[in-house]
């Protein structure tokens, strides 16, 4: 008998009681989203600006090696995607437009339509995220319930920049993936 | 090494073991802060103690189910029945692809089953790319916490580890500098890597998806450079619905380290254009775990350690002190179902204060199955030896531990009556810290005079 076999047939050989699922309750915020939102990014260690503080940024920072993906500032992009992720060990700033937000943890979703590289927004020095004030839901719930039966290879939640504390709980911004992430939210 | 006997050893660094102690209690505090932000809460709790009752009611027909749709996304599923297949699994699977250098996240399965010596021996070069694991797999020490991999360790000693192995600085103590050191050091293991191993913190039935959570990246920027992504998930961390994730994630970063998620939260459905995705099925003991009755919702775990760091005993005597992968409450009631010979003291390394219980996340009860485990072990008694019997076999006053931990901790929680410990979960550092003054005398002493 294979190890599948044998793993089942144990589970089913064990007297078990029937349960039910819990169906989960719509839990909401209270409170203004963007706010929430906001402050939500800010304790994960990113910031949120607008357009215009966004574009001061960027021509502030001469970056050389920049792609962007995000329709309204495509002309920022430096080079072509490369067809190997690995070139993409020296960009600079990556631009990605977030499909939406989680106001009670500052998570973003994306997924492989935004994801050409899915090693794109870790491989980046600084990661931009471009999000709509309309896209904003409540809790982790919504977010699920958003995405609902959505069907791509990869999605991530991104709630901030690389971070660890491993080094006596002193939290470090930076350890493999992108050093910051900004969120513009227009 | 017994428990009492460990923890002593690392009681000896006083400074050490105060400040590992004050440290995880912080982390604790910062759990509690956090959880009062949610007013569902303790809801949340229920929900996700019933979904894993859920799971390990039906855990048959949700494995059956997540392979099945995780093979229509076009991953190639594996099962293992224990460490070892779970090990020969993983290195057919390099030699297939000619593969010698990997680069792994962190994974306390592959941890278990003791996959990093088992590969080298072969021949494969395994690099941890968690910072603090990497930091303990130079030092070739296990994790001493599931979460904070490194927690027992002090800058001055990462800083002279790093001199040797990545020549930093001499001296140079600065986080963010030998951090920096770590990411250059790094990326080169990332960008060289044809295959990379990752854990699993969740598999989703419904979907065969499964999910990742790191702060570093450290898991995606292996996998997504990488040709090959082989994931090992025990076969407990099934959940049945997509939307489940939702209550699970709400909780898992909350309770380990007081933040609201964690950085980055990968779903994985099917592999990148030209690339694979293996993942391994490991029981190893989890179906007669489940078989056990008592013991059963210990399967239920998410590991986020934060009963670790709330247990006045794990804080003072350190990871090491349990010698199993997974230490502290949860590992206690976990290893004796491995090997109740081997981690016989673990389930008396507890004073049944409760305050694990109080704040586990899944709602597991484990100061009770401790205690269960005291009456299986004692109840053993006799084949474990004539030593180890005498000391167990009169319950946690009698324990090794108990009196050689003679801390503030346990001064205070001799204000309670054994009886009332061993019968009655007081719940002394979960809900009320603010005991009445405790008594001068160190526990040994009390003990000394009061048994008998
Ligand atoms: S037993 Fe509960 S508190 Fe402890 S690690 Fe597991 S989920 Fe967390």
């Amino acid at each position: 008998m294979s190890s599948r076999e044998n793993i089942l047939k144990a589970i089913r050989g064990i007297q078990r009681e029937r349960k039910e699922l819990p169906t989960l309750p719509d839990f909401k915020l209270e409170g203004d989203l963007v706010d929430l939102f906001i402050r939500a990014i800010q304790a994960n260690k990113g910031e949120v600006m607008g357009e215009e503080e966004f574009n001061n940024w960027v021509s502030s920072c001469d970056f050389h090696s920049i792609i962007s993906l995000s329709e309204p500032f495509q002309s920022l992009s430096t080079f072509e995607l490369p067809e190997d992720p690995h070139h993409l060990n020296h960009l600079q700033l990556a631009i990605i437009q977030g499909q939406f937000g989680v106001a009670e943890n500052g998570a973003i979703w994306l997924n492989d339509s935004q994801l050409p590289h899915r090693v794109l927004p870790f491989i980046t020095e600084h990661l931009v995220i471009v999000l709509s004030k309309e896209n904003l839901v409540d809790t982790l719930h919504q977010a699920y319930e958003r995405i609902g039966e959505e069907h791509s290879g990869f999605g991530l939640f991104v709630a901030g920049p690389s971070k660890t504390a491993d080094i006596e709980q002193s939290l470090v911004v930076g350890a493999h993936g992108a050093k910051s992430l900004r969120v513009v939210l227009m | 090494m017994s428990h009492p006997k460990a923890a002593s050893q690392f009681l000896k660094d006083h400074a050490n073991s105060l400040w590992h102690d004050e440290t995880l209690w912080m982390v604790r505090e910062k759990r509690d802060a956090i959880s009062k932000t949610i007013p569902e809460w303790e809801e949340l709790r229920n929900l996700a103690s019933q979904i894993k009752d859920k799971v390990l009611s039906n855990l048959d027909v949700y494995l059956e189910n997540f392979e099945a749709n995780a093979q229509k996304n076009g991953i190639k599923v594996h099962w293992a029945k224990d460490a070892a297949e779970h090990n020969q699994i993983v290195l057919g699977i390099l030699r297939e692809k000619n593969c010698q250098a990997i680069v792994k996240s962190k994974s306390i399965l592959t941890e278990e089953c003791h996959l990093n010596p088992y590969l080298e021996k072969n021949g494969v070069e395994v690099v941890d790319t968690d910072l603090g694991e990497r930091i303990v797999q130079f030092l070739q020490q296990p994790p001493s916490h599931i979460v904070m991999p490194a927690i027992h360790l002090k800058k001055r000693d990462i800083s002279a580890l790093f001199h040797e192995k990545l020549q930093t600085e001499k001296g140079n103590e600065d986080p963010s500098y030998l951090t920096n050191a770590a990411r250059l050091h790094l990326r080169k293991k990332f960008l060289g890597s044809k295959v990379a191993i990752t854990g699993v913190n969740f598999g989703v039935a419904e979907t065969g998806e499964f999910v990742v959570c790191t702060n570093e990246g450290n898991a995606d920027m292996g996998v997504h450079l990488a040709d090959v992504h082989i994931a090992c998930m025990g076969i407990e961390k099934i959940i049945p619905r997509r939307k489940d994730l939702g209550v699970f994630l709400r909780l898992l970063a909350r309770s380990a380290t007081g933040q609201p998620i964690t950085n980055y939260n990968s779903h994985f459905r099917s592999p990148a254009k030209g690339k694979e995705i293996h993942l391994v099925l490991v029981d190893n003991g989890r179906s007669l775990q489940l078989a056990r009755e008592k013991f059963r919702n210990s399967l239920k775990c998410i590991r986020c350690g934060a009963c670790m760091n709330t247990c006045p005993i794990y804080r003072r005597s350190g990871g090491y002190s349990y010698g199993s992968t997974v230490p502290g409450p949860i590992g206690s009631i976990l290893s004796p179902g491995l090997d109740m010979k081997k981690y016989s003291t673990l389930p008396f390394a507890s004073t049944l204060c409760g305050s694990c219980s109080d704040v586990c996340p899944v709602k597991i009860n484990i100061h009770e199955q401790l205690y269960e485990w005291r009456q299986e072990i004692t109840k053993h008694h006799g084949e474990f030896g004539k030593g180890l019997s005498m000391k167990l076999a009169s319950g946690i006053f009698k324990s090794p531990l108990a009196y050689k931990i003679s801390g503030s901790t346990m001064r205070k929680a001799i204000k309670l009556l054994p009886k009332g410990l061993i019968y009655n979960p007081l719940n002394v550092w979960g809900k009320n810290r603010d005991l009445p003054e405790a008594p001068k005398e160190s526990f040994q002493e009390w003990y000394k005079k009061n048994r008998g």
